[in-house]
């Protein structure tokens, strides 16, 4: 039911760091499998330069996409962990156990990084949901933070952007994981009811709990090009009817004429366009100069409508 | 009538009370082999049923002879006019809903619905409900707020259902959305969890002031042959899963997850439905009156935080 998971993780990262060769100079895209300069593909925010393909980012890298000074962002709660409640273990590995790998691996505490900072000169409430986490999966620590930034937007009457991601419910954490979507849909209630505003951007992938709850609840959504969006993950669908789904099907383009997404923007597009919606929902104008807008420009054609048709 | 391996035993000492009771012909002091029979069942049910593991429980709360929601609006609820519809699309019979009385209260009951036959089950798609089911729901509480009615959700699905049509129709959104309703929802909320609270499309229906399960009901994260293909990477590990995801109602007591546990027969609720409504009738009745004495302020005042605190003690450092 929870598609995803951490498999991909591990494919993911293994990988990744395997094609590129061992200098590093050379990046083999996920999708079209052509190579680039490894620095062309950093340069383009992940993006192959070759087919357009939108390669998962780090936390990290998020918000150095997003925030003008990354290093003035103010994280929350930045190592909060979990206490392990179910005791979980599998096979005699011990979930705390299984975490330490993950941190070790991701350099992460957790799933989640969130705090604020300024986007083109407007303060947001921003967290970020890291996929190099055991799958972007939800647990209490995952709610916890997601509903500490909501609370912070609230607060402090500021916009709040979550950048969306996960494989679905953390299941070690079992129902507490579940309980997770309850808690963020009532912190998303009083920010609503507050007349505040929440862009939710949906990046790959965005499935089960996360979608049914925070991911979803939002003012507008937008979703990155070709991004996996959806509750039940295809593997199951699949076992379940017995037959193959189309390529494209739960790809946020394919939602989006669902009519469950606002927007599939390209990300060199992405900061201008939150800074956009900012402006126009809050009338909360940028004070950066234009200046600082370098290498976010886009062209009209771009920018407003819909994109990802391509 | 389906019978689960622990229960053959039980079943067998069942029939043989029934055959003794019948047996007019029957050499000796019957009534008092039939007291010494009962005796003896009330003793074996309560050692299996005590011995019972999580996998175990699981299948009880799947039974397929348990009472579903309309057999528990039928014996508690009076007057119940069942609502179609979610005025956007379908009608969808894995949830069904509406205003009933309960005792002289108006009341809106609303719960999945899973089938007793092959038929119905296709009917109902063995309760996993589609978009068009979480909107009607919603729907129905709308309704419920602006006439002052307490809400009333019965649980009872394996998971919302898994295919293209249900996530082009916006699955997750319609699931989200009756989140938000919930929490805000100003007139009392009381859940219960009847048979099996299976993750995403259980929480769907599942916020509210008061979260009851019945005794041999489970509420989990994801189905256990769910969990166990994402962390075991295998369905077989089910019985593993079970054990490992705390989804009885003692062990969600004890997570702070539901309020109060609800006694069924002995044997479960499918061996006397009569009195398995009875016992959860009384119980419903008794919460209702609790909330509805209380301000809605400090009622929805008092939901947030309760959501708010869910595994609140399981993170550290704060």
């Amino acid at each position: 039911m929870w598609g995803g998971g951490p498999a991909a993780v591990k494919i993911f990262g293994r990988k990744d760091r395997d094609r590129r060769g061992p200098e590093g100079l050379w990046h083999t895209c996920r999708d079209c499998g052509e190579m680039a300069y490894a620095r062309e593909f950093e340069t383009a925010h992940k993006v192959c330069p070759k087919c357009g393909f939108h390669e998962r980012m780090s936390a990290s890298e998020r918000i150095a996409l997003l925030i003008d000074e990354p290093d003035k962002f103010e994280e929350l709660a930045p190592r909060m962990e979990t206490t392990d409640p179910l005791q979980f273990e599998r096979d005699g590995l011990r979930y705390q156990e299984h975490l330490a790998r993950y941190q070790k691996s991701s350099g992460l505490t957790e799933a989640v990084v969130c705090g604020t900072g300024r986007l083109n000169g407007a303060e947001i409430c921003l967290a970020v949901i890291d996929f190099r986490f055991l799958g972007a999966s939800m647990g209490v620590v995952v709610g916890e933070k997601i509903t500490l930034t909501i609370e912070a937007a609230v607060e402090r009457r500021l916009p709040l952007v979550l950048v969306n991601c996960s494989g679905g419910a953390r299941m070690q954490e079992g129902m507490l994981s579940l309980m997770q979507m309850a808690k963020t849909a009532a912190a998303l209630r009083r920010l609503h009811d507050e007349g505040l505003l929440y862009v939710s951007v949906m990046t790959d992938p965005t499935l089960a709990g996360v979608t049914a709850s925070f991911a979803s609840l939002a003012d507008v959504i937008v979703a990155e090009p070709g991004a996996t969006v959806g509750f039940t993950g295809r593997r199951l669908i699949e076992q379940i009817v017995k037959q193959k789904l189309p390529d494209d099907a739960q790809s946020a383009e394919f939602m989006q004429e669902r009519g469950m997404i606002d927007l599939v923007t390209q990300r060199r597009a992405l900061k201008e366009l939150l800074t956009r919606l900012i402006d126009l929902y809050t009338g909360v104008e940028r004070s950066a100069p234009e200046a600082d807008l370098e290498g976010q420009e886009v062209t009209a054609r771009e920018q407003p409508r819909a994109e990802g048709k391509s | 009538m389906a019978t689960l391996e622990f229960e053959k035993e039980l079943v067998e000492l069942r029939g043989e009370v029934e055959k003794i009771r019948d047996d007019r012909g029957y050499k000796g002091d019957r009534e008092a082999r039939i007291r010494e029979l009962e005796f003896e069942l009330e003793a074996r049910t309560a050692r299996v049923f005590a011995a019972l593991n999580p996998w175990e429980k699981v299948q009880l709360a799947r039974h397929a002879d348990r009472p579903h929601t309309l057999d528990y609006v039928d014996l508690i609820f009076t007057d119940f006019v069942e609502m179609h519809g979610d005025r956007h699309f379908g009608d969808d019979a894995a949830v069904v809903g509406g205003p009933a009385k309960l005792g002289k209260r108006r009341v809106m009951v609303i719960g999945h619905q899973k089938g007793r036959d092959t038929t119905e089950n296709v009917k109902r798609n063995f309760g996993m409900a589609s978009p068009e089911g979480f909107r009607k729901a919603r729907r129905l509480m709308v309704q419920a707020e602006k006439f002052g009615m307490p809400v009333i959700t019965l649980l009872d699905i394996p998971g919302a259902s898994p295919v293209l049509e249900a996530e082009e129709r916006g699955q997750a959104w319609a699931i989200a959305d009756n989140l938000l309703e919930m929490v805000g929802l100003r007139v009392p909320i009381v859940v219960t969890v009847v048979g099996e609270g299976g993750s995403g499309g259980a929480l769907a229906l599942g916020i509210g002031d008061r979260i009851l399960m019945l005794e041999h009901s489970v509420y989990s994260v994801a189905s256990p042959e769910g969990a166990a293909s994402i962390v075991w990477r295998d369905h077989k590990f089910a019985e593993e899963a079970a054990a490992a995801l705390k989804l009885t109602p003692p062990d969600l007591v004890k997570l702070g997850v539901v309020d109060r546990i609800v006694p069924e027969p002995a044997g479960g609720a499918h061996n006397d439905f009569e009195l398995a409504a009875t016992l959860l009738g009384e119980v419903l009745m008794e919460e209702i009156d609790a909330l509805s004495g209380k301000d809605v302020d400090e009622l929805l005042a008092a939901r947030q935080e309760k959501f708010r605190s869910m595994g609140r003690d399981a993170v550290a450092p704060v």
